[in-house]
């Protein structure tokens, strides 16, 4: 009796779930769903609102690029429903959004990985350990660490050039943090550009360049540029699709996140659009460069808005 | 050698200098319009000034960009214009030189030297959030408004001071009032200078990204504004938002991008040329 009891309560609520599934995706809906946020974010949530557009035409999704921070600023006011984020929100972020009496739930959408990178007449660096890199990179080395042989003695006694990302850039930002540590930062004394293509030209004219930047940069570009793993203690890993994926390629790949808010409760259009987004993120952030989650994470970020949206 | 082939030999070295200075400017612009238009020309048809942006660069275009900025152009034009000019005759008619005007005039130089991200600073505080404006076409070119507000003021006291003084003493000799010498005299004779003025501060509004990022200008809007009070995006935002991006296929976009931006800034410069000239030959004393 109980065991029919009990799937007769599974039929039921299955029953419900796929009944209001099915309404909602029929349903035209309208009204309006502001995005603001982190520029990495952006062209995965313009993918996800491309789509969406096919399914709910009526609803207009509008995507804006004021950075994290700035983003965070506007969704800690109410002035937009969903704030993309390169980095999780800060604590003085998550006061003002309490202060406003704004609740909301970060999920993650996909991974970036940061690539490690070389000229391809570079013979002589096969890895590079988390060591090595804090001891090029950290802010000591500024002036220093000048020579590749101070690397590692077996390496050319030639001056070492180093290209990176800008300070304000989230990518630099999560670089410095994984290598150096929390607030260190890193030298100063390298080529810095917040336009990737600027690096990608400046490592691949430099016999002796070394940098790093977002890797979508670098399958873009994997003719001009060679690719070093990363070895953190259980040996070289190289950043590729599965590596950043499973999480073996640390500590220099990061999850990504869409942080949505209350109105995803009361509002039709947002909370389908968060859905949406993901249940196609799978497919869609691989087209725009970036790495797709696992699909049981996936399932783990739809399993956390629902609980959010019910509460 | 004598003084004068000295000075001769000066002179010779300096047509040079002064050759190779006017030369190098054009130069550097001709070969970026040239490897623009190299990258981008193929790229632009009728699908791409129609289509919505989209992550395949193939389908993507710049409806909602091209139509924003010309929303955008047009009502900073229709703000920006009375108001500057309005200003400028004011300090130079009418303002006498007391302390007060000499501080409005130093303010009104300095205003023109601050970066334009300051702007967009004021424009959010103000038009989006005081106003209650939010991120619309209206905030941002109130907020555009302002940031050539300076290059009109300048440019019309400029040209009202090129009149000549006799102009003046005539039209009051004759009886005129202030108003009825500025109006009928002065302005037609100072249209071509406060135009020029117009076309500069117009190319500058058109070309701006950084303060409408500041105010919330959106980078995807999946629709044309319909009225002053819509969200909108740009061309400049649209054309930073593609070079941005690691794939190849979106920076010819971005040079096609340009190559349409370009276009417009063109069109609004010839027709106030257009007007200028005319406007030029009226004028005979």
């Amino acid at each position: 009796m109980k065991k029919l009891l009990l799937s007769l309560t599974t039929l039921f609520l299955m029953s419900c779930g796929g009944g209001t599934e099915t309404e909602t995706s029929s349903e035209l809906l309208s009204g309006d769903v502001k995005i603001d946020g982190s520029s990495t974010v952006y062209p995965i949530t313009e993918a996800i609102a491309e789509e969406f557009r096919a399914v709910q035409p009526n609803v207009k999704v509008t995507v804006g690029v004021s950075g994290t921070g700035g983003g965070f600023k506007k969704f800690s006011r109410g002035e937009t429903s969903i704030s993309n984020a390169s980095r999780p929100i800060k604590d003085s972020e998550a006061t003002a959004c309490n202060e406003n009496n704004i609740s909301y739930v970060g999920l993650s959408v996909a991974y970036d990985g940061l690539a490690v990178l070389v000229n391809p007449e570079n013979t002589w660096v096969d890895y590079f350990t988390v060591e090595e890199l804090e001891k090029i990179w950290n802010p000591e080395a500024q002036g220093k660490i000048m020579y590749w042989n101070q690397i590692r003695e077996e390496w050319p006694n030639e001056e070492l050039r180093l290209f990176g990302p800008g300070t304000a850039s989230g990518t630099y930002d999560y670089f410095a943090e994984a290598i150096c540590g929390k607030k260190v930062g890193t030298r100063g004394d390298y080529t810095a550009s917040e336009d990737d293509h600027v690096l990608v030209q400046g490592i691949a004219g430099d016999k002796y360049g070394l940098g790093f930047f977002g890797l979508a940069y670098y399958e873009e570009n994997k003719d001009k540029l060679k690719l070093v793993g990363v070895d953190n203690g259980n040996g070289s890993v190289s950043p590729s699709m599965e590596t950043v994926s499973n999480g073996t390629y640390a500590p220099l790949s990061r999850p990504i996140f869409i942080y949505a808010n209350n109105t995803a409760k009361d509002r039709k259009e947002v909370k389908e659009f968060v859905e949406f987004y993901l249940n196609n993120a799978g497919a869609l952030v691989e087209d725009v460069g970036y790495i797709p989650l696992q699909p049981k994470e996936y399932e783990i970020e739809k399993a956390k808005f629902k609980s959010f949206i019910t509460k | 050698m004598t003084n004068s082939t000295k000075n001769r030999i000066k002179d010779r070295i300096f047509n040079f200098i002064g050759i190779f200075a006017t030369l190098i400017g054009i130069i550097i612009l001709g070969f970026f319009i040239g490897s623009i238009l190299y990258d981008g020309l193929t790229r632009i048809d009728w699908d791409f000034l129609n289509s919505l942006p989209s992550r395949k660069a193939e389908k993507a275009g710049i409806l909602t960009a091209w139509s924003g900025s010309l929303w955008i152009v047009i009502f900073t034009f229709l703000v920006v214009v009375p108001l500057g000019i309005a200003a400028g005759i004011y300090l130079e008619e009418y303002g006498d030189k007391s302390k007060l005007s000499s501080l409005l005039e130093v303010n009104i130089s300095n205003l023109a030297g601050v970066p334009s991200v300051i702007y967009g600073l004021l424009g959010l505080e103000i038009f989006v959030r005081l106003m209650n404006l939010g991120s619309s076409i209206l905030a941002g070119s109130f907020t555009l408004a302002l940031l050539v507000l300076p290059i009109i003021i300048v440019a019309t006291r400029e040209a009202l001071k090129a009149v000549p003084p006799s102009i003046r003493a005539a039209s009051y000799g004759l009886g005129a009032t202030k108003w009825q010498t500025v109006w009928y005299q002065i302005l037609p004779a100072a249209g071509g200078g406060i135009l020029t003025g117009v076309i500069l501060a117009i190319s500058r509004a058109v070309g701006e990204t950084a303060p409408l990022i500041v105010i919330g200008a959106l980078a995807y809007v999946p629709f044309t504004p319909s009225s002053p009070m819509d969200e909108f995006t740009v061309l400049p935002i649209q054309i930073f938002n593609w070079i941005s991006r690691p794939q190849h296929e979106f920076t010819i976009n971005a040079a096609a991008a340009i190559i349409i931006l370009l276009i417009i800034t063109f069109i609004m410069n010839g027709i106030a040329v257009y007007f200028r000239n005319k406007w030029q030959k009226k004028i005979n004393w």
